[in-house]
């Protein structure tokens, strides 16, 4: 080891403990507070414990029927998209992977040309109203299909396996729709896990829709959302006056704080997510290098 | 097909008429078709809706009705004051943003790939992950209480350090919203945005690192002469490619962590839509601002590919 080796050595892993801290800390602290008095909160100088432990913010913002709408609209949202959007894309996928399809160029070009349009904000809203898809739930479902993104990385994995395997089914007499769900779909079982996986994180992540076409009816509100219009409010307010305002909008007793529904929510709409994605997170990067295939 | 000699199968097959095929092919359209008309429904439909921006469009009238008025809402879209603001705001952002989310990004795979604790190298990388998964409303949060006035840590810190005096109310600032954007999104994305970098690191080819070692190059000398040299064509396709999104530098950051006081500031393509579309029901007007950002980053994105292309890189997406 020369001195260079040593002097490396330590910026390196004093770097990387630095961003270890950066990234965990705001999450710890958030943590800490919702597991905090709300009242005790207020005073401040509250950093990775909690001081005064309660279980009080969960089980006020949990017993809420709003919160309890929201949370099952998320969660089905996000089930019902994941199943829909990877079983469509992969089906579409194998039809236009099969060489002697007379459409398959078309409906590509269809498909590709999507990456590249966008047909804007004012628009898409005015569809998704003529459609009645405003005030509906299947808002969060229905748009999202079959993606052109996701579709050409199911249709390149698709390539890539043994074209004999579809030959020799062929021959025994299966039809394409047979080919499909007995022998391409468990093959493409690890690029499903990552799209499912995509669209799965990316659902339960959304706001905007809500927002936009779903925010009049609160029985459609998502997790998201609902955390969304607790920052807004906070956003609009500052310091003291944020504490004024504390029973005005939670609408609880004075034990309840922004702050504390704030740090609350946060962890609830995190948890799901922090959970899972230390165990997924190799189905992400594969999903990450298959992206970077050419068509 | 320019083979001279062709199978009796493959004459066969161009014989046959395309209709006949076609009806062979039932499954395979009953497999596509539904799919496709509904991405044209969802997708392409919303390009009829173009025609908005060429209408004083009144809601409740049919579409022979409205009142066709040319170009005149580009014109006051050029004339407006306030979209040469958000032209530039977003612009700054996404400048900001990929300049400093490719910097921290390969310095952050140089790091990791010096680390030789395999177990302290997985556990860094796993949790340099998790702020890309979380989304924007939750980034906000985090961000709001880092940088708030009352007990946020970023004030805390700069206090205890004796840098200022009272805490700054940073998100309250014009000046610095840019930057606290260029910010977050580092803290979101450099975890994340290392893997590409990391992956074209581990293809360098290891003997050329033995060669200077050899010839008595140290790690530093390494890392310079022959790590950054060799993820080059990486890092310059990535910036090229990149600089297709310019128009889209995102907007849940911008729309989650902005406040009356820095609106001049954080207003994006997006906002602007949704201010003066939903908000103030002037929908041709925010259409023709739409078709002004979509147009443009059409042009952008295909000019930045034909780029790419002539610089011999395969196109990445």
């Amino acid at each position: 080891m020369t001195k260079e080796d040593i002097i490396l050595d330590i910026v390196v892993y004093i770097s990387l403990i630095f961003l270890v801290i950066v990234t965990l800390y705001p999450f710890l602290n958030t943590l800490a507070v919702s597991f905090n008095d709300a009242m005790d909160s207020g005073k401040g100088g509250i950093y990775l414990l909690p001081r005064k432990f309660t279980l009080y913010n969960y089980k006020s913002l949990l017993g809420r029927t709003q919160t309890y709408h929201a949370t099952l609209v998320s969660v089905l949202r996000t089930v019902l998209s994941t199943l829909f959007c990877t079983f469509s894309t992969a089906m579409v996928a194998y039809a236009l992977s099969r060489k002697e399809f007379v459409l398959r160029k078309l409906f590509s070009f269809i498909y590709v040309l999507t990456m590249y349009i966008d047909g804007g904000l004012i628009p898409t809203y005015f569809l998704m109203r003529s459609l009645g898809l405003t005030n509906n739930f299947w808002v969060y479902v229905l748009p999202g299909l079959v993606t052109a993104f996701n579709l050409i990385v199911i249709r390149t994995y698709i390539h890539g396996l043994p074209e004999s395997l579809v030959e020799s089914a062929r021959v025994d007499g299966a039809g394409d729709f047979t080919i499909f769900t007995r022998i391409i779909l468990p093959l493409c079982k690890p690029v499903l896990a990552t799209i499912a996986l995509f669209v799965a994180v990316a659902n339960w992540n959304a706001w905007f829709d809500t927002f936009l076409y779903n925010s009049s009816n609160s029985k459609l509100s998502t997790l998201q959302y609902e955390l969304m219009k607790i920052l807004a409010t906070a956003n609009s307010m500052t310091g003291s006056l944020e504490q004024a305002m504390a029973q005005a909008a939670t609408g609880a007793t004075n034990t309840i704080t922004p702050r504390s529904v704030r740090a609350t929510m946060t962890v609830i709409v995190t948890v799901p997510i922090a959970v899972v994605y230390p165990f997924l997170q190799r189905y992400f990067v594969h999903g990450l290098t298959l992206g970077g295939i050419k068509e | 097909m320019k083979t001279p000699v062709m199978l009796d199968v493959e004459i066969e097959a161009r014989k046959k008429p395309f209709w006949a095929t076609l009806m062979k092919q039932k499954v395979l359209l009953l497999m596509s078709v539904p799919f496709v008309i509904h991405t044209i429904i969802f997708k392409y439909v919303p390009i009829w809706g173009w025609t908005l921006a060429f209408q004083s469009y009144w809601p409740g009238k049919s579409f022979f009705e409205q009142v066709w008025v040319g170009f005149d809402n580009f014109r006051w879209l050029f004339r407006d004051p306030v979209f040469y603001q958000v032209l530039r705001n977003t612009l700054a952002m996404s400048i900001i943003q990929l300049v400093f989310g490719m910097v921290s990004s390969i310095i952050l795979a140089l790091i990791i790939n010096e680390v030789r604790w395999t177990f302290f190298k997985k556990s860094a990388q796993t949790i340099s992950y998790l702020p890309h998964f979380i989304s924007w409303v939750v980034a906000a949060n985090l961000v709001r209480d880092a940088l708030s006035t009352d007990g946020g840590i970023v004030n805390e810190i700069l206090m205890k350090l004796h840098i200022i005096k009272e805490p700054i109310m940073f998100l309250g600032i014009p000046e610095l919203f840019w930057w606290i954007i260029g910010a977050t999104h580092v803290w979101k994305e450099v975890g994340w945005g290392a893997i590409i970098y990391l992956a074209a690191i581990a293809a360098v080819d290891p003997n050329l690192y033995e060669a200077a070692t050899i010839d008595g190059a140290g790690r530093l000398r390494r890392i310079w002469h022959i790590t950054l040299p060799s993820i080059r064509p990486i890092i310059v396709i990535l910036l090229v490619m990149n600089m297709g999104y310019l128009l889209s530098s995102g907007f849940e950051q911008q729309y989650l962590l902005q406040n009356g006081r820095v609106i001049d500031y954080a207003r994006v393509f997006t906002i602007y839509e949704l201010d003066y579309g939903i908000k103030m029901m002037r929908y041709s007007f925010a259409t023709a601002v739409g078709i002004f950002r979509s147009v443009v980053s059409l042009v952008l994105v295909f000019g930045t590919n034909y780029l790419a292309k002539r610089m011999g890189q395969e196109r990445l997406i």
